[in-house]
């Protein structure tokens, strides 16, 4: 097999070589239809590219750190960013980028050119993933040709890929990716044609729109969409989009990513003629037959002449991205656009936040005290069904936002190719954050307890009432503000009776020397910023800006929105506290509604039993993620409920299932942190860089498998957490 | 399968499947590292091996009898590194006498039957260590601890 051979001069088309996609243009050029000039790029490429540069083993490794079905989906995109990473930055088999340099630069000279995976995987599987694997449209030129070529590489190990490597049985020993490069053909109309039906099969379908396909593939436009009776090849039913007013044009082949406005006569006629659609009908029919099965096409219109670009066996969809209880479809609808990203940027800065602020407002004005039992059960039903309204917005809405950072994390990536995954969070971090506004109003109440043995000494006898004036004023401000932190909701208060949080986070806050605050680099970031806005690859200055900006919008409001939805469940808790009281004073009417919303009782589950004798087998050490790189040791405070933070004392290690922006007031105090939950961009992750703590996330049963009291040491750098004694001059060495 | 069942387990598979480990030993001159084929009890409580009586292990032993075994299943592949699994036995070693000697030594034949001459001669001893705990590598860094209970302990 050698490494690069014209589509023409291949001897065979054997999907092992050219993958699918491949080999079914081979195909097509053996029924003598008109194709792309392509270059196939085979699997022997890949395989002595991983072999030359070590992959095989790294990806192994990377996919192997954890079971993998223990990996949630941000672990695993982490995983495949890494992943892509190093098939970016690993050095290529010289032989090898010579030889590519000189047939890129033959074939296609400066034209515009587009790079398509083609993945035996894809082809044997016997269905068909959409969006798993990446193509490149509008490179022109030997580098940049080759950048994607390692891109399409590395999409082998693409999130969507690993999420279905059952189904593809992607092996990292056997598996392999061939990809095609292709001149761009400049039609002036394109679109996809489907010989059959696929719940009609008496009928085919072709969707066309003007220009280039990648819109029309990407759902970035609507088409027009022809109905075909399948026997007589005529067209029955014709609908028009509600406008046709943008397209990919062919005239303008400098970016991939740029619609332009469509010229006003254009918009007015559909893209296809009669003509056009017969010959296209009636070259897939043709097809169809001699394939022995329907096809689906993709097609386009150069010169009035037919080109197909690629075909494939109609399949099945993927048996489980049908939308049912398989939640694999959901991660990968997580990830948006930029477009998309920015509309859903407004909609929730202009109208779902203000709209939650107004809702926790409007509750938080009415006293729960101030109904009578009839009022208070029919107010803690609505608060309840505003409460679950805004947790729905919550998923969403905000948490497809998440994937603002995604986005920009990749393209960062991609142009900088920095040897730290993660070098772009410089660029998010430092952000006004509501948790560290909180934290630093925190901060100054424990400046005032600093100098002032008197005020530790009534804080700590407990009772406000001790308190002078002033600082007692602070203090109950605090908690009007952010609540007294008895709750794992911001805002909410009394949710432990009796509790000493607040007194006791402050008395340990005090005992620190002051300023301990999340440092500020702006020199650095100002310069990371102009380095990646002169790199950036996207079609204007413009988008870069807008990227960059939607991604710290996202990195804020990962940490904000828990603190904002927190604000409306604070009233719930209220009206449920309310109602509590009343029920045990004998409100039958009250204690209904209660058990009804399932409000009963306080949500949190009761700690473990601190009389359990020791294990037999016991955890030396763990792995997870590096999440935040340093060394740490030091006992673990472990977080089964929230209750269990009041007693956080300076120097330990925060062990929880997931670091939410309600508990993060403690961070101050901690020298590290262990989180259940994986992932780089999750809280736990954003607010240790925050901080600058180290930080080792997505380790299972994290919380089960570590006491509060015992000696931990967390290393961020490797993702491991060691437990029990270590060299405590080991943490000082590095 | 509850976490400690888990880790017994892979203990128990590795103790099954392997015949050879590496034994260290302390000696005055230092550490000492020999290649030895072993048995384990049922249990895993305990691990036998056959040394002549002259060999260096056996004098460390004698002068210091707190030993560690390794045993682990690498194929010598880059891949061992995520799919390997290495067990360490800590515990105390000492060579079996009778009663016992018989009854060990058959169970300690029955995984090396190729072994008999080398385990019948008299210039070889028995010895049995006696594990006080198992540590646990997988997946290049996942370390665990398994604690012997001896006090439950009624095999020999």
């Amino acid at each position: 097999m050698t490494w690069i051979t014209a589509l023409e001069h291949l001897p065979a088309g054997r999907p092992e070589e050219i993958g699918g996609k491949g080999a079914a243009l081979f195909r097509l050029r053996t029924h003598r239809l008109r194709v792309p000039t392509t270059l196939c790029i085979t699997t022997r490429a890949y395989r002595d590219f991983i072999e030359h540069a070590g992959l095989r083993e790294k990806i192994h490794l990377e996919l192997h750190r954890k079971v993998f079905t223990q990996m949630r989906w941000e672990e695993v995109w982490d995983a495949s960013q890494r992943i892509r990473l190093m098939f970016l930055r690993s050095p290529m088999p010289p032989a090898l980028e010579r030889e590519l340099a000189a047939a890129v630069a033959v074939t296609f000279g400066d034209a515009p050119v587009a790079v398509r995976s083609s993945a035996p995987e894809e082809d044997r599987s016997g269905h068909s993933f959409a969006g798993l694997h990446s193509s490149y449209t509008h490179l022109r030129g030997v580098a940049p040709v080759i950048q994607h070529l390692r891109m399409v590489w590395a999409s082998l190990w693409s999130d969507a890929a690993l999420l279905y490597r059952q189904e593809l049985g992607l092996d990292t020993a056997t598996s392999a990716m061939a990809v095609l490069v292709q001149s761009l053909v400049a039609g002036e109309a394109s679109g996809i044609l489907f010989t059959q039906d696929p719940t009609r099969p008496q009928q085919g379908i072709v969707e066309a729109v003007h220009g280039l396909n990648p819109p029309l593939v990407d759902g970035k436009i609507s088409p027009d969409r022809w109905i075909i009776d399948a026997r007589s090849g005529t067209p029955i039913d014709h609908t028009a989009p509600e406008t046709r007013d943008r397209w990919q044009s062919p005239r303008d082949l400098t970016a991939a990513d740029a619609l332009t406005p469509l010229p006003p006569k254009l918009q007015k006629q559909p893209p296809l003629n009669e003509s056009q659609l017969a010959t296209l009908w009636e070259t897939g029919r043709t097809l169809a037959e001699r394939e022995g099965t329907p096809q689906d096409i993709e097609w386009t219109f150069c010169n009035d002449r037919l080109v197909l670009l690629q075909a494939r066996p109609i399949t099945a969809a993927a048996p489980s991205a049908n939308g049912d209880s398989d939640p694999r479809a959901w991660y990968l609808s997580l990830h948006r656009s930029l477009e998309n990203l920015l509309t859903l940027r407004q909609h929730i800065e202009t109208d779902l936040i203000p709209g939650m602020q107004a809702a926790a407002q409007e509750m938080a004005a009415m006293d729960p005290k101030g109904f009578d039992d009839t009022a208070l059960a029919a107010e803690i039903r609505r608060r309840w069904e505003i409460n679950q309204r805004w947790a729905k917005v919550y998923w969403d809405d905000f948490i497809p936002f998440a994937h603002g950072m995604r986005l920009f994390g990749q393209i960062y990536n991609e142009v900088m190719q920095p040897e730290d995954p993660y070098a772009f969070m410089t660029l998010l971090k430092n952000q006004d954050l509501l948790s560290l506004q909180r934290n630093r109003a925190l901060a100054r109440l424990a400046d005032g307890l600093r100098d002032h043995p008197e005020r530790r000494e009534a804080l700590a006898a407990g009772g406000r009432a001790a308190l002078d004036g002033p600082f007692r004023r602070s203090l109950e401000a605090f908690i009007r503000t952010y609540g007294d932190l008895s709750c794992t909701v911001t805002g909410a208060v009394d949710c432990i009776p009796d509790d000493a949080t607040l007194p006791n986070l402050l008395l340990e806050m005090a005992k620190l020397p002051k300023e301990n605050s999340p440092s500020q680099k702006e020199g650095a970031t100002a310069e990371l910023e102009s380095e990646f806005f002169q790199a950036c690859p996207l079609a204007s200055a413009e988008d870069c800006r807008a990227l960059l900006s939607v991604a710290r919008a996202s990195y804020r409001l990962r940490d904000d929105d828990n603190i904002i939805l927190g604000a409306i469940e604070a009233q719930l808790i209220a009206a449920a506290q309310e109602g509590r009281r009343r029920a045990a004073a004998g409100s039958e009417e009250v204690a209904e509604t209660l058990t009804e919303l399932g409000l009963e009782r306080d949500r949190e589950t009761p700690s473990r039993s601190a009389t359990t004798p020791p294990p037999l087998v016991v955890d030396r050490q763990i792995t997870g993620q590096p999440a935040g790189p340093g060394l740490a040791r030091g006992r673990a405070r472990v977080i089964q409920r929230h209750a269990d933070i009041a007693n956080f004392k300076k120097g330990e290690i925060i062990v929880c299932d997931g670091v939410d922006p309600n508990m993060t007031f403690v961070m101050p105090l901690a020298a590290g942190i262990v989180e259940r939950r994986g992932g780089m961009l999750i809280h736990g992750a954003i607010i240790a860089r925050e901080y600058g703590l180290p930080c080792v996330t997505g380790v299972v049963a994290a919380t089960d498998r570590i006491r509060t009291g015992q000696q931990i040491t967390v290393d961020g750098y490797l993702g491991i957490v060691t437990l029990g004694e270590t060299d405590p001059a080991a943490t000082q060495r590095m | 399968m509850p976490q400690e069942e888990t880790t017994r387990q892979a203990v128990l598979d590795l103790l099954r499947h392997q015949q050879l480990g590496v034994l260290s030993t302390v000696g005055e001159k230092g550490p000492y590292a020999s290649l030895v084929a072993f048995a384990a009890s049922g249990d895993g409580h305990h691990l036998y091996f056959v040394t002549p009586r002259t060999t260096r292990k056996f004098a460390n032993i004698t002068a210091n009898a707190a030993v560690a075994l390794l045993i682990n299943n690498s194929i010598n592949d880059p891949e061992d590194f995520h799919q390997a699994a290495a067990v360490t036995a800590v515990g105390i070693a000492e060579a079996v006498s009778p009663p016992e000697l018989d009854h060990v030594r058959g169970q300690y034949l029955a995984r090396h039957p190729y072994l008999e001459d080398f385990a019948h001669s008299p210039s070889c001893v028995l010895v049995d260590i006696r594990v006080d705990r198992y540590i646990l590598v997988e997946r290049f860094q996942n370390v665990s601890e398994y604690r012997i209970a001896h006090d439950l302990d009624h095999s020999a």
